[in-house]
């Protein structure tokens, strides 16, 4: 590791999931396995195959007023509700340029999301083909675009060192805060708002997934169906909300007497080079986005205690990551509790990254690791590769510095890694 | 049947509670759409459109920046409602 580089903290968070309206409401439902997912009883929902989604458990129209939500996609008015929390957390009231906490210039916004706007691009579609030209919204291009839930948290917080928002499908929330992690170890920034956001709950992305056999089609049992490393998991259930952290420099934060979650310590990332959905069987991929990770890092492998694992409940994808995880660790994957918290928030896509470091961070900081639920017949090939926890919430060590990995995979073989530790 | 001045104020009131969320009471004859109402270029083609629905008449692109205040809409629409 460059000595040059500085290091990078957690100072704030912020959630809205499936399992709750705020970081804190969602990991109590974590940690007490509950699930988010839910039977979707809209009209259109009849005809598709999928029939299930984990719906945000407290929908954006409760906390934005309608004018503002009016000329903001569902995913950006997530990623405001996240970044508001975060950034309240971390003990910054004010836009950067009347807070006196952050210089404008030195902070950024990356946040991220899989897809963009594409509830507001097809509701705006059905608004032109039934009502003419002169109807569509005016507010469609900011809408729609990828980068407008980044756009509009750096506008929130006032931002000026940069706004970014790397895409790469199912990682895009991870690799906003690596990217995030990075501008500050590098000098570009002092605070970042980072994270991933995504709401994609419609029918034509269901009826493509679903097209794709990429999702559950347990109808019958929406609790139980996104049911990761269990022999019977037959793909992910969509989920919908946003994940928000406020990352900082260990030095800046330690100036104002910031609270201080965990440190950020920095990323691994690599492309499979191998399909453009399927993942590589053998995990080659992850693995090296592994060793990156180490080789960029002073993360020790004794330290890894915990892994929010990727897993989103899809035959060869859950695997595929435990096979990484024993061959790059070796015996150090003995002490490492699997959790896949998709189990209950479902597949948030480009938010999943968001959502599952905030759980990461909260996972080191209460020392507990979140359960996988919906396990009945442990896969044999999950059970000879990783420590999976299983059902219940369990303890990790009590004393001593201990550090966690995030995992994010993406469609187009994007691999992205983050690992955070105690301070 | 054409609408009334008072009618056109109180439909653009609305609108604009609808589109700014401003209370309907502050929106009067006097008011600029930009400066007083929240009502920002994108949003005023939203006031605009809802505008020519609710009192059909059409305005074109090219006059909407002469339309200043919600006194300047509701002469416009009294001239060219049909």
């Amino acid at each position: 590791m460059s000595s040059t580089k500085r290091t990078v903290v957690v100072t704030g968070i912020g959630a809205t999931s499936p399992l709750g309206g705020d970081a804190a409401t969602t990991w109590e439902g974590l940690v007490a396995g509950r699930s988010g997912v839910r039977p979707l009883t809209q009209e259109w929902a009849a005809e598709q195959a999928v029939r299930i989604a984990a719906p945000a458990a407290v929908d954006p129209s409760e906390v934005i007023p309608r004018p503002q939500a009016r000329r903001l996609d569902r995913s950006a008015q997530f990623a405001l509700i996240a970044a508001k929390e975060a950034w309240a957390d971390a003990d910054f009231d004010e836009k950067a340029a009347d807070d006196g906490g952050v210089d404008p210039d030195r902070l950024g916004a990356v946040i991220a999301s899989g897809i963009g706007g594409v509830t507001t691009l097809l509701d705006q579609y059905d608004v032109l083909k039934e009502k003419g030209v002169r109807r569509v919204s005016p507010h469609t291009v900011p809408m729609l675009m990828p980068n407008g839930p980044s756009a509009n948290v750096g506008l929130l917080v006032g931002a000026r060192a940069g706004v970014h928002t790397p895409v790469s499908a199912c990682a895009s929330g991870a690799e906003a805060i690596g990217y995030a992690i990075e501008m500050i170890r590098t000098g570009r920034a002092d605070v970042v708002v980072a994270g991933g956001t995504e709401a994609a709950i419609h029918p034509l992305p269901i009826a493509a997934f679903g097209n794709m056999m990429a999702m559950s089609k347990n109808n019958e049992d929406p609790e139980g169906a996104s049911r990761p490393y269990d022999t019977a998991r037959d793909g992910f259930v969509l989920g919908e909300g946003a994940g928000v952290v406020v990352l900082e420099s260990a030095e800046h934060a330690a100036k104002r007497g910031a609270r201080v979650y965990a440190e950020a310590v920095g990323q691994g990332i690599s492309a499979d080079g191998h399909d453009i959905v399927q993942p590589e069987p053998e995990g080659r991929g992850i693995s090296m986005a592994l060793r990156a990770l180490l080789d960029n890092t002073d993360l020790d492998p004794a330290e890894i205690v915990h892994v929010n694992a990727h897993a989103t409940s899809t035959p060869a994808g859950d695997i595929a990551e435990l096979k990484a995880l024993r061959k790059v660790f070796g015996d150090d994957a003995d002490h490492m509790a699997v959790s896949a918290t998709k189990s209950m928030t479902g597949h948030l896509l480009g938010g999943a990254g968001g959502v599952e470091t905030v759980a990461t961070v909260l996972a080191l900081y209460h020392r507990i690791a979140p359960p996988t639920i919906n396990i009945e017949n442990l896969d044999p090939e999950a059970e000879a590769n990783a420590d999976i926890v299983r059902g219940e919430a369990r303890k990790l060590p009590v004393e001593g510095r201990i550090a966690a990995l995030n995992d994010s995979f993406g469609f187009g073989g994007h691999n992205v890694v983050l690992a955070f530790r105690t301070v | 049947m054409a609408a009334t001045q008072e009618e056109i104020v109180a439909g653009l009131a609305d609108i604009v509670n609808e589109i700014a969320g401003i209370p309907v009471e502050d929106v009067q004859l006097d008011k600029s759409f930009t400066d007083d109402l929240d009502v920002d270029s994108l949003s005023m083609v939203e006031v605009v459109v809802a505008a020519e629905e609710r009192f059909d008449v059409k305005i074109p692109d090219d006059d909407v920046k002469n339309l200043k205040t919600v006194g300047d809409a509701t002469e416009y629409i009294l001239k060219h409602q049909a």
